[in-house]
């Protein structure tokens, strides 16, 4: 029956999440994106608390908790309420772990489960984004054609995360001339393979502190086993709809700390000796903020329940992204506002949240639940 | 566990509401809008039976946490709000036009006693089709209900009202053609501001209580909206609702009563609001899904045409007002204050599904404006939603003072 309390299961990982964001990416986030860095031992310190990949079976060491993209979305929005440069840098491992999970072969599973739960920091990243005003994940430019050997990769992708410490790719191509979800294929790409070049570490509008990176591919040879899936391949369709749950939540996670940030500030801050929380015009725009993100997390719940029950959830998790994309960056926006010139200033954390919330209306491909 | 579904007894009633709506309220829409106060007869007989069967699932379905005092898990806010959508998916006015307690009925549940509700609720389950109304707008007063001025003087053993009523829904099929009755704010002292407010409950055809007009308006026409005028009406004592003793000033507990009717009655309005949100929402879809318009989703934003976009953002929209509606009810039903969550669903449906109804027009091309489709008569209908039950700027008022934890004095 319609219920929307999480379960205990569900309220400790939340807590965990709360706290990891508020001891140690909330207070670092500035400095972090000011030095264009992510802070040292973050990375393996909060992969430890395992909250990143719960669900990976006990035969491969995991957890083995309920695969779940509610639970998922549920842990992602404090992890993106944190800083969202941290949160991807965290989460990156797991837009390989979960493809692998639901669509890997036994050997894949073995190599890169296990590579999730070694005591390292594991160096998997997913890379689908392409630098094309006209990007389409159904129309990929990144192709793969076979020959005698295996396949044989040509692309571009660009705003991979922790690209420059990762190992292995999971790069989603097209296979041939394909066309639709359906020709869409993933494969491991070691990044020593003759052929991949990987760029410096991107300066971009946000995300200052992410090791996200272009990658390109020429003639890049692949084994016949570099196949997400081998011969049965994987459900692109369904990845992008974890994708697009994982990310909205994170956009949750971005907007609510603006929104909380900009309630505190407008009760502290006086105009004509009065909080400006006061004045119907601040009053009324952080009503809206909290409608639009109440409304929002509910869509992408909703989605995120039906991908869980096994439905395919595509228009659900499209619609709940399209909302979510528009709202994370009407609510940072507003964020500014209600700062007024201390908004615009860099010691002040809305502009940076403006920044990266943009980020989310191109953002796709990374099944971080 | 979070969970979207509904029990299966209420998904099998709700399918039985909607097939109401279906036989019993779209055969008669465009007649009602066209021809207005006429009378849905087949409706009201057949809901009527449907309410007294249901042995008052919906006569008090607003009824807070504190009255029942059980701890087990209720459901009648949620059972509310899903069959209201239905009915206002059938038709809005004539939804407000089924024989059952309404928003009288709420407010007797919010403020009356034990007693009372037994008394005055209980002529729903038996009968002819009766309605039950609320009285608080003024000529003068709108938001400001504080302000209002009708008076409630204590004469012996009885109260006597006079003053003028305006916007009552259901009016004079509560007070003149049926045995129903209307709630009453009035103010005990006008001195003492909203301290002196009570809801007084004035059975139907009470001497001195008048319909004097019913508006003309701009949707939901089937719905009487009356104006009252109460010249030295006289009702018993035991009418005024809530404690009979009565503290004359400096206690708000009746106002506050009757304002925590709101608290019960937005969810449901916001699900009306849905439900003719989604009318529009369905009717384009097909529409247009007939002339080959079919959103693609999943597509590249940078693809997506500006009507499929236009589509999409209105199903998001129908979507999200609605989950956020069923959430302020189950936190009802949970016993949990939704003061904050009601305001936000009655804000974001009352005013998104004006956008929503309004864009069908739209869509629809040039056809959009014909009285051939229900667009315009549903764009009609659901600007009420915006503003009644509280206007979307006085909700954003509340919201806004819940979230900064804010009085009335400090957020005006």
């Amino acid at each position: 029956m319609f219920n929307l309390e999480p379960t205990e299961e569900q309220q400790l990982m939340v807590q965990t999440a709360r706290e990891l964001a508020k001891n140690e990416m909330d207070p670092k986030a500035h400095e972090a994106d000011e030095a264009a860095r992510t802070p040292e031992g973050f990375l393996a310190k909060s992969w430890e608390l395992g909250i990143a990949c719960p669900a990976i079976p006990e035969q491969y060491d995991g957890a083995s908790m309920e695969r779940s993209a509610l639970t998922g979305a549920l842990i992602l929005e404090e992890l993106g309420a944190g800083d969202l440069s941290m949160a991807l840098g965290l989460l990156a491992p797991a837009s390989v772990a979960y493809p692998v999970l639901d669509y890997g072969t036994e050997a894949q599973k073995d190599k890169y489960l296990r590579a999730c739960t070694a005591a390292e920091f594991p160096k998997l990243t997913a890379a689908l984004l392409e630098p094309d005003y006209d990007f389409d994940p159904t129309a990929l430019r990144t192709v793969v054609t076979k020959d005698a050997k295996g396949y044989v990769l040509n692309g571009k992708k660009c705003r991979v995360p922790n690209g420059g410490l990762a190992d292995t790719y999971l790069v989603y191509a097209r296979e041939g001339s394909g066309e639709g979800f359906g020709a869409v294929s993933a494969f491991f790409v070691p990044k020593s393979t003759a052929g991949v070049t990987v760029s410096a570490k991107e300066k971009n509008l946000g995300l200052n502190a992410l090791d996200s990176v272009e990658l390109t591919f020429e003639n890049v040879h692949l084994p016949p086993d570099a196949r997400l899936g081998g011969d049965k391949g994987c459900d692109f369709e369904r990845i992008m709809s974890y994708s697009r749950i994982a990310l909205s939540a994170l956009a949750l996670g971005v907007a609510r700390r603006a929104y909380e940030h900009s309630v505190d500030y407008a009760k502290e801050r006086k105009t004509w000796g009065q909080p400006i929380a006061t004045r119907q015009s601040v009053a009324f725009s952080v009503a809206d903020m909290r409608m639009e993100l109440d409304g929002a997390r509910l869509l992408v719940w909703e989605a995120a329940w039906q991908l869980d029950k096994g439905n395919a959830a595509t228009k659900e998790s499209y619609l709940a992204k399209l909302i979510t994309d528009e709202m994370v960056l009407k609510v940072t926006d507003e964020a500014v506002m209600i700062m007024g010139g201390h908004g615009f200033i860099r010691e002040n954390p809305v502009e940076r949240w403006l920044r990266d919330g943009r980020g989310f209306a191109v953002f796709e491909g990374l099944a971080m639940v | 566990m979070i969970d979207f579904e509904h029990h299966e007894m209420l998904r099998n009633l709700a399918g039985a509401v909607e097939q109401i709506a279906k036989d019993h309220m779209r055969p008669f829409t465009r007649e009602v809008d066209e021809h207005e106060h006429s009378n849905p007869d087949q409706y009201v007989k057949t809901m009527y039976e449907v309410l007294k069967l249901s042995g008052g699932a919906m006569s008090s379905p607003v009824m807070g946490a504190k009255e029942q005092g059980e701890k087990k898990r209720r459901t009648g806010n949620v059972t509310s709000v899903v069959f209201i959508e239905k009915l206002a998916w059938g038709d809005c006015g004539m939804y407000l036009a089924t024989p059952m307690p309404l928003l009288g009925g709420a407010a007797v549940g919010a403020a009356g006693t034990p007693e009372q509700k037994k008394q005055f609720l209980k002529r729903f389950q038996e009968g002819d089709p009766k309605w039950a109304a609320m009285a608080i707008t003024e000529p003068g007063s709108g938001s400001d209900s504080g302000s209002i001025q009708t008076t409630a003087e204590l004469d012996g053993d009885q109260w006597v009202i006079n003053g003028e009523k305006i916007f009552v829904t259901a009016g004079k099929r509560a007070v003149e053609d049926s045995e129903g009755f209307v709630v009453v704010w009035a103010t005990v002292d006008r001195k003492a501001g909203r301290a002196g407010i009570k809801p007084f409950l004035v059975d139907h055809h009470t001497p001195g209580m008048k319909v004097v007009k019913l508006e003309k308006k701009h949707g939901i026409r089937c719905s009487d909206t009356a104006a009252i005028v109460f010249d030295n009406c006289r009702i018993p004592k035991e009418n005024l609702l809530g404690s009979a003793d009565v503290k004359p000033t400096g206690d708000s507990t009746g106002f506050k009563g009757a304002m925590a009717t709101f608290d019960a009655t937005r969810p449901p309005v916001a699900a009306s609001a849905v439900g003719v949100g989604r009318a529009s929402l369905e009717y384009t879809q097909e529409y247009l899904d007939k002339q080959g318009v079919k959103p693609r989703y999943g597509v590249a934003r940078n693809k997506l045409t500006a009507v499929e976009r236009d589509l999409m953002l209105m199903e998001a929209k129908v979507k999200a007002s609605w989950l956020l509606t069923l959430k302020a009810a189950w936190m009802s039903d949970m016993g949990e204050p939704n003061n904050l969550e009601a305001s936000i669903c009655k804000c974001k449906a009352g005013r998104d599904m004006v956008w929503v109804c309004q864009k069908a027009v739209e869509l629809l091309g040039p056809e959009g404006y014909s009285r051939k489709h229900l667009v315009e008569k549903w764009m009609r209908d659901s600007k009420i939603g915006d503003i009644y039950e509280g206007t979307q700027n006085i909700q954003k008022l509340v919201v806004a003072r819940r979230i900064f934890g804010y009085s009335r004095d400090q957020l005006a």
